[in-house]
């Protein structure tokens, strides 16, 4: 499992060959890929400014990953989310899982995003042409967690 | 008692600080007896911990609720809900 708050840009390339490489039990990888956006709210966004708690951060990552391998066979995992300054284009998180078949890595990616999404202290700030905002939690994400609450790990 | 608090984001900005290291009074017990404490400094205080304002709260990098017991030495962090992702 490999867990990182980093200012630095990471190589989503690099990053999945570490899941399978001389590992050849893994048959699947599912990877997400955030991306800074140039628009939220119907506003145009020139840039970003990521805090974070430190030690908090990586503790819930921690958490987050542990649930999803308590809840699918996964073979292993990575999440990378940056922080600091970035803009439209940067990419922000990486999340990507290795299981021995697809069904497992689709679903512990998509969960995995879910949790952090609602329960990773990270914070965003927007700098748009009205000046700095920070942006509002969305219900949308809580709603998304929320479906994984009573959702058993394999139909 | 002595706990160190932390700001982040929205709310490290309204306040004006990231941390701080107060001396507790003896009556402040938990973690929901901070907030009224806190909460007592009136102005951006009053405002930024008051009713219908969305903020959480964490000891020792675990989230919490206002019934937590706090110790001596606890790290408490008060922050807006996540937007990270």
């Amino acid at each position: 499992m490999k867990i990182a708050v980093q200012t630095e840009p990471f190589d989503l390339a690099a990053e999945v060959e570490a899941l399978y490489h001389d590992h050849p039990q893994v048959g699947a990888v599912a990877s997400f890929l955030g991306i800074t956006r140039d628009r939220n709210d119907g506003e145009g966004v020139a840039a970003m400014t990521l805090e974070h708690y430190p030690g908090m951060t990586e503790r819930a990552l921690e958490r987050i990953v542990a649930e999803a391998r308590s809840r699918w066979d996964l073979l292993d995992a990575t999440v990378i989310h940056r922080v600091g300054a970035l803009k439209p284009t940067d990419p922000i998180v990486l999340v990507a899982v290795a299981a021995a078949h697809r069904g497992e890595a689709f679903a512990a990616c998509e969960f995995i995003m879910d949790y952090l999404k609602t329960r990773a202290p990270f914070w965003k700030k927007e700098a748009t042409a009205d000046g700095e905002r920070w942006v509002d939690a969305r219900e949308s994400d809580d709603n998304a967690a929320a479906r994984w609450v009573n959702r058993l790990a394999k139909p | 008692m002595n706990v160190r608090i932390l700001y982040f984001a929205r709310l490290r900005e309204a306040f004006g600080t990231s941390q701080e290291a107060p001396a507790l009074p003896a009556d402040v017990a938990t973690l929901g007896d901070l907030l009224d404490w806190l909460r007592a400094r009136g102005g951006v205080w009053a405002e930024q911990l008051g009713p219908g304002r969305a903020y959480r709260m964490a000891v020792n990098q675990d989230v919490a609720g206002p019934e937590v017991r706090l110790q001596d030495g606890d790290e408490v962090a008060i922050f807006p809900p996540v937007t990270g992702g």
